[in-house]
């Protein structure tokens, strides 16, 4: 309750704090709002979604020049500007986004820099929005006739919708579009074998913070009366990514630490440094460039997130509750053909990793793809869920061809797969990170998780992960971090992932590595139930007890190359298997 | 527009655009062996630029001090790591490199500023009090974080960037400066006006771009860095240290910004900022090159300068704004006919 309490004691301090500060700490609560704002989005996207911007200053500097032009110019009302801000800034955000978020990480800050270089230069030379001396007498905002004229009231205004901002975040993040965006850092290609577009979630993500830049811009412009270039060029925007990191970026509330800090810093130093040099200038920076380096050479995480590890975190611990089930799938008919794999080849170099594979798998079927350590067993899972491109042959799930398809399109035909390194995100709790894998089952986008309205969709994904995970037997660490689990677990936790998907053909990567006698007893149990419910498994696995005791029938791979084919029976007697795992007698 | 306004346009256009090449090769060194957007890269250039008019007023430039007290800082963190790994034999290397070395350079700073006629010795004593900067930057800031993201080293760059920015004001303060060269010549040719800077900033160029292909091609601490930007694994597998692959190219990057300080400071007046938007305009070209292609970046900062001088001419307020612009078309065209790579950190 303690992380509770402290919220709520900032929450009063914040409330009264206008009402007693002499003026000018009012002022500089309201910068640090304004900051909070912005800082807000970057976390979103540094933070969390490891993009990087430095460009959220031109952003902010839209969004005040197009009410400051709007109402000084054309009489528009303050209400009105607002969207035409926002829409502005959309649509820019969205080009920006577009033509570098498919490049590689370094082409979202190198372009946003030059973005926000030329919007400056044009805010500084064009006569329509006064040139370097600015736009003066924007006028107030009105709410029924009365004014939020004073900084008292304004401060409010600010900090209102600072922490509407912070709430509508943390609805987002506590989403089903949230566990997808905290996946791109570190797993966007696990994202994207449950069906998650990576590369439209980062353009969103881009979008929201850029739009959380225009509206703080917005606030800007009606609270200081008057905009001019300065404040919305490339320093800013530094200034801004590191209140993000100084603040910790991977915590909500480091945004607001972070804009804090670093305001009430500039001010201290503005007052100290010239008198400690002697001569004027901003020498500030030359604390904050040390602080940030100081800072990311100790800890990459910030401030907040050190100091929240301190405070005891109260999760909720609720068990989700009873929820309508998900729809499921139309599922098939045993003994229908449900993979086939026709001289399927990929080569890396010179290196054949499979070569000319070919094999059928029929519904309701568990088939053990077994071979040594480098037979290639792993890149066919690969070449099957479209992470990697096949050089030659074609794959087919019920008769349609998915060898050209995207990782999520494949995922939107049912299948699923758990992967030979543990694919899962280590912060994130065990349930959390089973509900990505019912991602496609959901439809509830950003807008409707920020506002909170998707909480029905919601309810039934938790629902379904908590019944998958009860399935492997993890129902009493639902609430644990999955980095904290034994190995053993966490592949279980894949597991539970992968059914949370509906998956019509389920692809394990070594299931039973790791685990104990008695779990490998669960799963083979848990996989006989599967099996007679109709999802057909395709099986990597090493052990050797494990896979003939459990299968159907079983593929042999060697040096990339089918070795053999057939019943468990017939492969445990097959002189050509035995010489590759044995090697040869003579 | 006539002739002769074309040509003077296009000779403005091709002295920026070699200096900016010159800082699209230094970014593009640093980044194929470090992963570090360089942004700094510019700090280079007035530290330089303002050291030399600092000598030719008879002055000690306060870069000096900077590369004492870096050097101390260094050998300070240095042996700290040695005392850790209870082996001081890498010690007395990192002393002679950062303590007695900037010593020297500082004495000869000294005698520089005494004669304020020397030219020559005051550009070679600018790039000794420069150049050292570079590789005691990557062991201060970098190093410590080899391993870290693109994205986190962009970071850190930007720290630095301010660092040096707010130093370059307390040790120069903010008034411009230009620096004396040579005797100018002007040559005539036909209708052109062809001046002796222009020719020098050129010659300088195509020289250490020479230079620079040179040392890639023929030689092993060349191949060592190239072997690093192919593949870093591998290349520390046969023993190329990332340590040495980063002292390098921020040496390189240094002296580069050194030269193309050294080149502009008697073309325009420099002020302690106006290196960082000078290493911009050659983030331009080097993006144009992906940040990876040599040639690419060089005809990439060509393009700059013409764009640059030519809508200086015709629309003059807009200039910089047409330039950081052209990036966006720029960046269009890379994102279709790029295929879509991944990188991922492991948050484990």
């Amino acid at each position: 309750m303690m992380r509770r309490a402290l919220v709520l004691a900032a929450l009063v301090l914040l409330a009264v704090a206008p009402l007693v500060l002499p003026e000018f700490y009012v002022t500089l609560l309201s910068y640090i709002g304004l900051a909070s704002i912005v800082t807000l989005g970057l976390v979103l996207l540094t933070g969390i979604g490891g993009l990087t911007s430095f460009g959220q200053a031109a952003f902010v500097g839209l969004g005040a020049y197009t009410t400051a032009v709007l109402t000084t110019k054309y009489g528009v009302s303050p209400w009105l500007t607002l969207p035409a801000g926002l829409a502005l800034t959309f649509v820019v955000s969205l080009c920006l986004g577009f033509i570098t978020l498919r490049l590689s990480g370094h082409y979202l800050p190198l372009g946003t820099i030059a973005w926000g270089i030329a919007i400056y230069f044009v805010f500084g030379n064009l006569d329509m929005l006064g040139k370097y001396s600015g736009l003066a007498e924007i006028p107030p905002l009105t709410v029924l006739g009365w004014r939020f004229g004073d900084d008292r009231t304004f401060c409010y205004l600010i900090w209102v919708v600072t922490l509407l901002a912070l709430l509508a975040m943390r609805n987002l993040l506590d989403s089903r579009s949230g566990r997808a965006i905290r996946a791109l850092r570190s797993r966007s290609m696990m994202a994207e074998n449950f069906g998650v577009n990576t590369a439209r979630l980062k353009i969103i993500i881009f979008v929201y913070a850029a739009l959380l830049a225009a509206m703080s811009g917005w606030l800007y412009a009606h609270f200081l009366r008057f905009v001019s270039p300065q404040p919305f060029g490339l320093n800013s925007s530094i200034d801004y990514q590191f209140m993000a990191v100084i603040g910790g970026s991977t915590e909500l509330w480091g945004a607001v630490i972070g804009a804090a800090l670093l305001t009430l810093l500039t001010e201290w130093l503005k007052d100290l440094l010239p008198k400690v040099m002697e001569q004027s200038g901003n020498f500030e920076i030359i604390v904050f460039g040390l602080l940030v380096i100081a800072m990311l050479h100790r800890t990459r995480d910030g401030l907040v997130p050190y100091f929240a590890r301190l405070i005891p975190a109260d999760t909720q611990r609720v068990w989700p509750a009873q929820a309508p089930p998900l729809p499921r799938r139309a599922q098939l008919q045993g003994g229908e053909l449900i993979l086939q794999l026709k001289r399927v080849s990929k080569n890396f170099g010179a290196l054949a990793a499979v070569k000319e594979l070919s094999f059928d798998m029929r519904a309701g079927e568990i088939l053990g793809l077994i071979g040594p350590n480098g037979a290639g067993k792993s890149t066919v899972f690969n070449l099957m869920t479209g992470v990697l491109p096949a050089d030659d042959g074609e794959i087919y799930f019920r008769g349609e061809r998915i060898d050209d398809c995207t990782a999520r399109e494949i995922a939107r035909c049912g299948l699923a797969r758990t992967y030979q390194h543990v694919h899962l995100l280590q912060t994130m709790s065990v349930l959390e990170n089973a509900a990505i894998g019912a991602y496609l089952r959901g439809h509830e986008g950003v807008w409707s998780a920020s506002l909170r309205r998707d909480r029905a969709e919601e309810a039934q994904l938790r629902r379904e992960a908590a019944n998958r995970l009860e399935w492997v037997g993890l129902d009493g660490r639902l609430f644990d971090a999955a980095g904290t689990l034994p190995l053993g677990s966490q592949r279980m936790v894949e597991i539970a992932r992968a059914l949370c998907a509906d998956p019509l053909l389920l692809l394990l990567d070594e299931p039973a590595a790791g685990q104990r006698y008695r779990e490998k007893q669960v799963l083979a149990e848990l996989l006989r139930t599967l099996r007679q419910r109709g999802v057909s498994i395709l099986l990597v696995e090493h052990d050797m007890e494990f896979v003939m005791g459990l299968v159907d029938r079983i593929v042999v791979m060697n040096f990339g190359e089918k070795l053999a084919e057939g019943s468990p029976r017939e492969i445990r007697t097959n002189p050509a298997v035995v010489e590759a795992y044995l090697g040869s007698v003579v | 527009m006539n002739l002769a306004i074309a040509l003077w346009l296009s000779q403005d256009a091709v002295t920026n655009g070699a200096i900016y090449a010159l800082i699209a090769l230094a970014l593009v060194v640093v980044f194929t062996a470090t992963r570090v957007i360089f942004v700094p890269q510019g700090e280079f250039i007035s530290y330089a630029a303002l050291s030399l008019a600092t000598l030719q007023s008879g002055k000690v430039p306060a870069t000096v001090y900077a590369l004492i007290g870096g050097g101390i800082l260094v050998v300070a963190l240095d042996g700290l790591a040695a005392l850790r790994k209870k082996s001081l034999e890498s010690l007395p290397g990192s002393v002679l490199a950062n303590v007695v070395l900037p010593l020297a350079i500082a004495a000869a700073t000294w005698w520089s500023a005494s004669r304020p006629d020397d030219l020559l010795l005051q550009v070679v004593v600018t790039l000794a009090i420069v150049t050292p900067l570079g590789p005691m930057l990557y062991r201060l800031a970098f190093q410590p974080l080899a391993n870290a993201s693109v994205l986190v080293l962009l970071i850190i760059a930007m720290a630095v960037h301010y660092v040096l920015t707010g130093l370059g004001l307390a040790f120069f303060g903010g008034e411009g400066v230009r620096a004396r060269m040579f005797p100018d010549l002007q040559f005539q040719v036909g209708i052109l006006n062809i001046s002796g800077q222009s020719i020098g900033v050129i010659v300088t160029s195509l020289m250490l771009m020479v230079f620079l292909a040179l040392l890639f091609g023929r030689t092993t601490y060349g191949k060592a860095l190239r072997a690093t930007a192919i593949n870093r694994v591998g290349a520390r597998l046969v023993g190329i240290s990332y340590e040495f692959s980063g002292r390098f190219s921020f040496a390189l990057a240094a002296l580069i910004g050194a030269v193309s300080g050294i080149l502009v400071s008697p073309i325009t007046t420099i002020y302690y900022d106006t290196g960082f938007m000078i290493s911009l305009k050659g983030f331009v070209g080097a993006i144009i090159g992906g940040m990876t292609s040599y040639p690419i970046a060089a005809v990439g900062s060509l393009v700059v300068g013409f764009l640059e001088s030519y809508s200086s001419f015709w629309a003059s307020a807009f200039k910089e704004s047409i330039v950081f612009t052209l990036i966006i078309p720029v960046l269009l065209w890379r994102s279709l006919v790029t295929h879509r790579v991944e990188e991922e950190e492991d948050d484990s």
